[in-house]
């Protein structure tokens, strides 16, 4: 079982063992094609993350596909461009481009990140009038996804095989709500996760407050609105806050360690990556 | 009335203004409470709306049409208004747009005005100015009057006192109409007011007004409203001025159809404002005698060749982004330090202002994307701001004392760093040793110092792991050979 998930005790249920049987069976094939899927796992995911990349590959492997990890990768020029350091965020966008534009499939488990991509690099690649990059970037974007969307969108999935035996809540992130949409395809695919018992977290459609540098520069600001989102996932007395983007869940988990609530926070690749098998 | 000016040229910054704000529950109360009613009510009026979407777009392409060609329909609404009888004069600053109505009003040789709810007035300080010249101006919007008793300033672009609960009211009240025995339900603080403002309407002879939109086919202005004592100003009076940015102007009479639908609901939930009035020029034996319209520029036009930024002016001020914004929730109104609050005003005072003390507002924004989601002419705030946050990067760092600019030495070296794997890889190491200076609690750490500060203060951050995703991979690659 992956990083850091709290022990708790199964109590026997009947349809907890027609699940694990179901798990059993679940086919280890992609179903369709094999895919070479690129992970582009982020500059912050890679630093602090780790484990978020691990159950990323755990998956997509379990699925039946092979990953790649281009060595080159380093950050999509988020933080900077949104922060007004536009002129830092051009040679990121051109070195995302080099290193993934023969890719078959882009991955990444952020959807800030790849609301960045979908957001802003068309129009930056238009702004530096290099017709190739332009090309580039149209060609490349289509092929681009997050974790949560390639599953659900790219390979048709709800069911991926994943057994997590938890009380588990949604933080649905602005950038995934709103910027690229994903609407209930993270909670599609946590329903049909083996033994979880899933909780609707209130005011779902409210950002926690992290916003980048905001959490910085408006510290007291982000700080209300981050009380406001921890209540309400005490509220729902889960044992686990998922989401698809570890930014706002690091923001969270800052604030759940300080007030020593006991809650965690995992990304939703971790809580898939969980089954059977003991980790590789 | 000048030490609670809202005036972004001596303001202090946001984060200041907002902690002051954080601080003050009854406020806190009141603006949360407020917020989410309008906000469920727009939601409820918005999704009955089939072709809302459509609508939105509509909106949107009206506004981006209008003013790519706005010296036409300004000139075009010059032109139809003339001819119904209305006097249209030019302003392009706030200085020359209060120096008209000034002397306009002492053509008329009153010291007394009756005033209709308007931001653009409240934009150029109209009040201090009048009652500078000896011109005593009664607001006479509900919430308007509360904010000029109160001696207060307008928290929010549609309901100005949002700020105020109805004890806070009564007490204005009780001591500015000297009224020691009044109720604070909601009918005793109408009946007060009704009776406060009706010796006002009835007896003071010039109105001054803003508009909702100007029509450049007919010449007519527009404004929509709650409570009927707009309607009182526009009819009742000798003289009626109006003051309006150049950027409220729609092409046609039939735009309204789209305009009248998206504003009530976006605004206050209404299906509909209950008073929609309408008037063109001036008409012998009704209304108003005399009628001039004042079209201001103040810095419009400078936001219009802003190719990134000119969508601002598509506002038709509804507010929608202030009630929706988690930002807005947790301050309130003035913690902007201008009369524009919110997301809106996060991306319009800069503007209009050329940025000065302003500078802190396109920061506050988390750029969750919840105003964009809620305005009916699409205006992509978090784009703006981004580009406004462009701006002020630009502006710091531009100069000798700009090349020592903390935030922009730390940023610029980030960016060199993720400009090759290997200094990526070497700034994580250093990271890690760096961290084990910190303060911490087994793996976390409890205290950063300077700016990270802000973090610290009430979440801590878990140390970083050992080993980074690209170790692990190479490990794991190695082990399959």
């Amino acid at each position: 079982m992956c990083c850091g998930s709290p022990a708790r005790t199964i109590v026997a249920d009947p349809l907890y063992y027609l699940e694990i049987e179901s798990l059993l069976n679940f086919p280890r094939s992609p179903g369709g094609s094999a895919l070479r899927v690129s992970l582009f796992i982020t500059c912050y995911n890679d630093t602090l993350f780790p484990g978020t990349g691990q159950a990323v590959v755990r998956v997509l492997e379990r699925l039946g596909h092979t990953v790649d990890f281009p060595p080159g990768q380093t950050c999509c020029g988020q933080m900077h461009y949104n922060t007004g350091y536009q002129a830092e965020a051009y040679p990121l966008l051109r070195r995302f481009v080099d290193q993934f534009q023969h890719a078959e499939a882009v991955v990444i488990p952020s959807t800030s990140c790849v609301g960045m991509m979908r957001d802003h690099y068309p129009k930056m690649a238009l702004h530096t009038g290099d017709f190739q990059l332009q090309a580039a970037v149209a060609d490349l974007l289509p092929k681009v996804y997050e974790f949560s969307e390639f599953l659900t969108n790219r390979l048709g999935l709800e069911d991926v095989g994943a057994f997590y035996p938890h009380r588990v809540t949604y933080h649905a992130s602005c950038h995934g709500l709103r910027a690229i949409n994903l609407g209930d395809g993270p909670m599609r695919l946590l329903q049909h996760v083996r033994g979880i018992e899933l909780v609707e977290l209130p005011n779902l459609e409210q950002c926690c407050g992290f916003g980048g540098t905001f959490a910085i520069k408006n510290a007291d600001v982000s700080t209300a609105m981050l009380a406001e989102k921890t209540a309400a996932i005490l509220s729902t007395h889960a044992e686990v806050c998922t989401a698809c983007d570890n930014s706002c869940l690091m923001h969270l988990q800052g604030a759940l360690h300080r007030q020593q609530t006991g809650v965690k926070t995992l990304h939703l690749a971790e809580v898939l990556a969980g089954d059977l098998e003991p980790a590789r | 009335m000048s030490t609670n000016s809202l005036d972004p040229r001596t303001s202090p910054a946001f984060p200041i203004l907002a902690k002051a704000a954080l601080k003050d529950a009854e406020l806190r109360t009141n603006v949360h409470h407020a917020t989410n009613v309008i906000q469920a009510k727009r939601a409820r009026v918005v999704d009955e709306m089939p072709d809302w979407q459509a609508l939105r777009e509509a909106g949107r392409q009206i506004r981006e049409h209008t003013l790519q060609h706005l010296d036409v329909y300004l000139e075009q609404f010059e032109a139809n208004c003339t001819r119904a009888g209305g006097i249209v004069h030019w302003a392009k600053d706030a200085a020359e747009a209060r120096s008209i109505v000034i002397a306009l009003i002492k053509a008329t040789g009153v010291d007394e005005v009756i005033k209709i709810k308007s931001m653009t007035t409240e934009e150029i300080s109209l009040n201090e100015a009048l009652e500078q010249q000896g011109i005593h101006p009664y607001e006479t919007d509900l919430a308007e009057l509360i904010i000029q008793l109160g001696n207060d300033r307008p928290s929010h672009i549609v309901v100005p006192a949002l700020h105020k609960n109805r004890h806070q009211i009564r007490e204005i009240f009780r001591r500015e109409m000297n009224l020691p025995d009044l109720g604070d339900r909601p009918e005793d603080l109408a009946d007060a007011a009704r009776v406060f403002l009706r010796e006002k309407f009835l007896r003071i002879q010039t109105g001054v007004s803003g508009a909702n939109f100007l029509i450049a086919e007919t010449g007519g202005v527009c404004i929509v409203e709650s409570e009927g004592n707009g309607r009182m100003c526009l009819t009742l009076p000798e003289t009626l001025i109006t003051v309006a940015g150049i950027d409220k102007i729609l092409p046609r009479f039939e735009d309204l159809e789209v305009m009248l639908q998206l504003l009530p609901r976006s605004a206050t939930g209404e299906r509909m404002n209950p008073y929609n009035s309408l008037w063109t020029g001036v008409h012998p034996g009704d209304g108003p005698k005399t009628f001039h319209v004042i079209l201001m520029d103040n810095a419009r036009t400078e936001i219009l060749a802003d190719q990134e930024s000119r969508q601002t002016l598509y506002c038709i001020r509804c507010a929608a982004c202030l009630n929706a914004c988690p930002v807005y929730k947790q301050t309130g109104g003035h913690a902007y330090g201008s009369v524009y609050a919110g997301p809106i005003g996060a991306i319009l005072t800069p503007q209009l202002q050329q940025m000065q003390h302003a500078k802190s507002l396109p920061y506050a924004s988390s750029l969750c994307g919840a105003c964009y989601e809620v305005c009916p002419v699409k205006i992509n705030i978090p784009e703006v701001l981004i580009h406004l946050r462009n701006k002020v990067v630009q502006e710091n760092t531009a100069g000798f004392t700009g090349a020592f600019d903390l935030e922009a030495l730390a940023m610029k070296t980030i960016g060199a760093i993720f400009l090759d794997e290997r200094r990526f890889r070497a700034a994580q190491r250093l990271g890690r040793m760096g961290e084990s200076l910190l303060p911490r609690k087994q793996d976390w750490i409890t205290w950063m110092p300077g700016l990270l500060g802000g973090w610290t203060q009430a979440r801590d951050l878990h140390m970083m792991p050992k080993e980074t995703f690209r170790d692990w991979w190479e490990k794991r690659d190695k082990n399959a050979l």
